[in-house]
Formats: structure tokens, C-alpha cells, sequence
């Protein structure tokens, strides 16, 4: 077990230096300095000390060690649209509510999720089983943009029942949390359901069953446990899929968040921002992935720790 | 009626019509079209796609209007019987744009999921048939790129190469062949050690050889329902991307950019200019999917629903 902790978190600090060079390779191979906008040249004294002041007057390798230097340190940089600002400002008020918001969705988004598979699959061919395939199939259709529309047009313009824009009280997170979790309801919707029935058919609920012991401990400790062993791989997948989905369900909600940062950085080419939120993010991503998959383990201990992962 | 005995006649055992194949031998295609024929939703699905395939490319033709010409005087117009979907804020016909733009989103999802399955098949073939050390390091490579935040990736790409139909394409099958890739691999990891693989290897045929003959024609069935999940994945980035603001540049319209155009109309009252690009989408999305569901179901009959 700790062996197999050890070498995911070495792997893990790999990808992450692979994702800082391929990010910052790239973002240098954008022609043109970032100064230079709208085809407007500065002031040669100027760039010369903007150049300074953001190391790009040095040799490109020289500022690939200076720019992992300042990782290491936690420090993303200065941004460069706005000099007095820093990369690190930009996450630490944007962060918390991006995080506050993705956190409400993401459980949202698990409990009904799992909650509707298993209804779904014990109401197998019934009623219920059909309206929830059709929640599914209708969540993983329509875009998030889309239900958030809808959601502003009637919850808050028709029936004014929630507040939108802004960020603040519990109600504003109602509203966005629903438009970014129903993707996820509907996939792990999806995923519980076909588990659950699989499951349900195996031998040791039947014993399970002839043991008398009651319908409620049959499915939570002996059915669901299994069934939800492949939601629990997918569970990072689906973070990275709300962080990001929360880009856009930030913009249309105006919610102060990181998407905001980061629209605004892709808009201004402001490199240091884009740059710093993506090896944040891949940063976040890849550490839940890791706990993702300790979880898995302890969740399921047929998994061992040692010897080759085969997949097929 | 009377009923005699000489009516009854004993059955006389033939050997040869208990033996007979009653019925009729199906090829692996006809049983995959027989079990998604009685898939009425899968079907539906299809029919939808086609019918988008065929609007998008008649319908910016029989509107009678330009996709990207203006007219102040005609703006903000609702449905009428001169602009069936309404105009935009620039008075161009919103019929005549949203199948304008299926040109745009459908080319994208098609050619993107084209591309995945070339790189797909091919770097997933080839890393399962050869199997070992070079398997593991293939592998490695993709565990690596699977760790990405995709999104995020493809956003830096299109920030890299600057907005355009091209850079979407290639910045989004950058990163879209790797699920296609492990299936792949699987599958042919699975394959590769049946008996009929090992007769042709001891025939002498080489590996270029099994993997296109006899492993391919195997796997193409999912490789199908692959290729048709992606489709839709591939609409659903691009409309993402242009809601950020890294689609097709005007005057050029996809779905998505429609439905960033359209969103401010949430307030103004305008609903047409939001809702038949989010419809649309929203509808193609809806029919690729219950296709690729009903594809896996008719190439593998075992797979539980």
C-alpha cells in the first residue's frame, strides 16, 4: 500500500513537471511579445524594462529554470496585463468561490446521481426506471450554457425566486450548482444503474436475500458498496469536467470566480494568467486523481497495491 | 364428426430436417442492423442525424437569405413568414444561420472524430499487438496525457494558434484520440491471444497483416460506437470554446457562437436568437447519443442495458 502511494505520487509530480514545460513552451511560442497589442509597438526604454521586469530579456532556457524555480515556491508570477496584480492574488480571490461552488455541484451531483441509478435499477422497466433514463439521456444532451439559461429565464426573470448575478447568500450558488451538476447526474445516473442491475443478479445478494436480511441493508451495504466501485474511477473525470464547465457557468452567472480570471486572461493574451491557471488546475486535477485512486483502494480492498496494472 | 383411428398417422423421423438450419444465417452486419432496426429510439436518432446532415446542406440555400448580410431595418425580428427562425441584432436571417452554422459544428464534430480514430486505431494497435515493454512505455505516454485537464489543454492550444475552424479541429483531436487509443489497446490485447490469431501467425502472416485482417474487422464495432460518442463530444467543445470566445470568428457562425450571441436575449426578450442554436445542439447532441447506445447494443448483444 505505501509502496503503491509513494511511486503514484512520484508519477504524479512527473506529469506535472511534463504539463509545466508544455505549457510554458507553448505559451512562448505564441510570435510577438505580449506588449505589443492592437499592432501598437512600445517605447523601446519601456518594453526594455517591461522585458526586465518579466525576465523575457533572458535566454529562453534561462527563464524555463527561473519560471520552475518560482514554482517550486508556489509563486505563478506577476500578471502581465496588469502589472501590480500577481497570479497568486488572481487564485486566492477567485479560487475559494470557483472551489465553494464546484464542491456544492460535485455533491449535489454524486448524491442524486447515485440516488436515481439505484431508484432506477430497483424499479427496473417501471415508471421511475424510464423517467430517470430520460433525465439521463436529456442531462448529457443539453449543454450546461443551456440549462443555465433557462434556469435565469424562469427561476430568477419569470418567477424571481432566486437571485442572479452577483455571488453572496446560499441562494446564488442554487442556480449555477444545478446548471454544472445535471452533466454529471446524468453520467453517474447512467453508470449506477447498469452497475446496480448487474450486481443485483450475483449470487451473494441472493445470500444476502436467504439470510433474511432486510431489503434496505441488501442494497446500501451489499449492492450499492460494489456498484459504485467504476462511479468512484470516473469521479476524476467529472471534477476536471465541473472545474472547467465552471468557466462558462461563471461568465453567465457573473460570479467573481476563477473562470472570470481566466476568460479575462484569455481575452487580454494575458500569457502569465493562462499559463498559471493551467498548472494550477492540472495541479488540482492530478492530486485528486491520486487521492481518487488511494480512495479506490480503501474502498475496495480486492485491489492490490503491488505488481503491474493491467487493463483490457 | 367421426373420429377414426387411420386418421392417425405416426410422424416418420427424417434425419435430415431435424438437422436443417431453420433459420437463415445472419453475417455479423445483418444481426447488428436486425437488433438496431428494432431500436426505435437508436433509429430515430438516425433518422434525425440524416435529416441534419440534409438541412445543413440545403437549408442556407432555400431561406432566400444571405448568412452574413445585414440589414439595420430588419433587426431583432421574430418568426414570420419572410424570417422563419427570426433575424439577429444585425438583422441576418437566424434560419439561414443555424444551418449555416450545422455546416460548421457537424464538419467539426465529424472531422475531429475522424482524426481520433486514425490516430486512435493506430497508436492503440499498435501498442497492444506489440505488447511488452513498448506497450508499457505507449502506455505511460497516455497515463500522462489522461492526467490533463483537456479543456484547458485544447483553450491553450487555441490560445497558442489563434482562433479558427482549423485550430479547433487540431485542438481538439490533440487531445480527443487517447480515450480511442485505450480501447483500442484492449481490445486488441484481449484479441490477439485467440487461437485464430495464433493459425495465421504460424502461417507466417506478419503483424501488419493480423492486426488490419483480423484484429480491425474485430474491434470495428466498437471502434463504431466510438467514433459516433465522439461526434457529439466534439459539438458539445466547439460550442464551449466559442462561448469563451475562441469559436469561428464572425461573420462565420457555429452553434455555439449563436448561442454566446443569443445569451444577453435572456433579458431583451428575443428568444429565438438563443433558443434554435441551443435546440440544435442540444437535438444533435440528444440524437448522436441514443445512436452510439443503440450501436453498442446491436454490436454486442451480451452488454447489459
Amino acid at each position: 500500500m505505501l509502496s503503491f502511494v509513494f511511486r503514484r505520487f512520484i508519477s504524479m509530480i512527473v506529469t506535472l513537471w511534463l504539463i509545466v514545460t508544455l505549457t510554458f513552451f507553448l505559451m512562448h511560442a505564441v510570435p510577438g511579445s505580449p506588449f505589443e497589442k492592437d499592432g501598437k509597438g512600445l517605447n523601446e526604454a519601456v518594453a526594455a524594462n517591461l522585458n526586465a521586469y518579466y525576465n523575457l530579456d533572458k535566454p529562453l532556457l534561462v527563464q524555463y529554470g527561473l519560471y520552475l524555480k518560482q514554482l517550486v515556491q508556489f509563486d505563478l508570477g506577476p500578471s502581465i496585463a496588469n502589472s501590480s496584480d500577481s497570479v497568486n492574488k488572481m487564485i486566492a480571490r477567485g479560487f475559494p468561490v470557483s472551489f465553494q461552488l464546484g464542491v456544492v455541484a460535485i455533491l449535489f451531483a454524486i448524491v442524486t446521481g447515485i440516488a436515481l441509478g439505484v431508484v432506477a435499477a430497483l424499479q427496473h422497466n417501471r415508471l421511475i426506471d424510464y423517467i430517470a433514463m430520460i433525465i439521463a439521456v436529456v442531462g448529457i444532451s443539453i449543454p450546461s450554457f443551456v440549462v443555465a439559461s433557462l434556469l435565469i429565464k424562469y427561476l430568477a426573470v419569470e418567477w424571481k425566486l432566486l437571485p442572479t448575478a452577483t455571488w453572496g447568500t446560499w441562494q446564488h450558488v442554487v442556480m449555477p450548482a444545478l446548471a454544472l451538476a445535471l452533466g454529471p447526474i446524468a453520467i453517474i445516473a447512467r453508470l449506477t444503474r447498469t452497475n446496480m442491475l448487474e450486481v443485483l443478479t450475483q449470487e451473494y445478494i441472493e445470500t444476502a436475500r436467504a439470510k433474511g436480511l432486510s431489503p434496505a441493508t441488501i442494497v446500501i451495504k451489499h449492492a450499492l458498496r460494489n456498484a459504485i466501485l467504476p462511479v468512484v474511477t470516473l469521479l476524476g473525470a467529472l471534477i476536471a469536467n465541473v472545474l472547467t464547465g465552471s468557466f462558462v457557468i461563471e461568465k453567465i452567472f457573473a460570479i467573481p470566480g476563477m473562470g472570470k480570471y481566466f476568460v479575462a486572461g484569455i481575452n487580454n493574451r494575458d500569457y502569465s494568467v493562462i499559463m498559471g491557471t493551467t498548472v494550477f488546475y492540472s495541479a488540482l486535477l492530478i492530486f485528486m486523481m491520486f487521492v481518487v485512486d488511494v480512495l479506490y483502494g480503501i474502498i475496495d480492498p480486492r485491489i492490490k497495491f503491488h505488481g503491474k496494472e493491467s487493463e483490457g | 364428426m367421426i373420429v377414426s383411428d387411420d386418421l392417425f398417422v405416426p410422424m416418420r423421423k427424417d434425419s435430415a430436417s431435424t438437422e436443417a438450419i431453420v433459420r437463415p444465417q445472419l453475417t455479423y452486419w445483418q444481426g447488428a442492423w436486425l437488433r438496431l432496426r428494432g431500436n426505435k429510439l437508436a433509429l430515430a436518432g438516425l433518422v434525425i442525424i440524416v435529416l441534419l446532415g440534409v438541412m445543413a446542406a440545403v437549408g442556407p440555400l432555400i431561406s432566400g437569405h444571405d448568412y452574413a448580410k445585414q440589414s439595420i431595418i430588419s433587426k431583432n425580428k421574430g418568426p414570420s413568414d419572410m424570417y422563419w427562425f427570426g433575424t439577429d441584432e444585425f438583422g441576418r436571417d437566424v434560419f439561414t444561420r443555424v444551418w449555416y452554422g450545422a455546416r460548421i459544428s457537424l464538419f467539426v464534430g465529424l472531422m475531429a472524430a475522424l482524426i481520433d480514430f486514425f490516430i486512435g486505431v493506430l497508436y492503440g494497435g499498435i501498442s497492444g499487438y506489440l505488447g511488452g515493454r513498448i506497450d508499457n512505455l505507449m502506455m505511460r505516454f497516455i497515463d500522462i496525457l489522461y492526467g490533463l485537464p483537456y479543456l484547458l489543454v485544447v483553450i491553450l492550444l487555441m490560445v497558442v494558434m489563434g482562433p479558427g475552424l482549423l485550430t479547433i479541429i487540431v485542438a481538439l483531436s490533440a487531445t480527443g484520440w487517447i480515450g480511442m487509443a485505450r480501447t483500442i489497446r484492449g481490445q486488441v490485447l484481449q484479441m490477439k491471444n485467440s487461437e485464430y490469431v495464433l493459425a495465421a501467425k504460424t502461417m507466417g502472416a506478419k503483424p501488419f497483416y493480423i492486426i488490419r485482417k483480423h484484429l480491425l474487422p474485430n474491434a470495428i464495432g466498437i471502434i463504431i460506437v466510438y467514433v459516433t460518442l465522439s461526434v457529439p463530444n466534439a459539438i458539445f467543445s466547439e460550442a464551449f470554446l466559442s462561448f469563451l470566445g475562441l469559436g469561428v470568428q464572425a461573420p462565420q457562425a457555429s452553434w455555439g457562437v449563436m448561442a454566446n450571441d443569443g445569451l444577453s436575449t435572456i433579458l431583451s426578450g428575443h428568444w429565438w436568437r438563443l433558443f434554435f442554436p441551443a435546440f440544435f445542439i442540444s437535438l444533435t447532441m440528444l440524437a448522436f447519443n441514443v445512436l452510439g447506445d443503440g450501436l453498442r447494443d446491436a454490436f454486442d448483444p451480451k452488454s447489459g442495458r
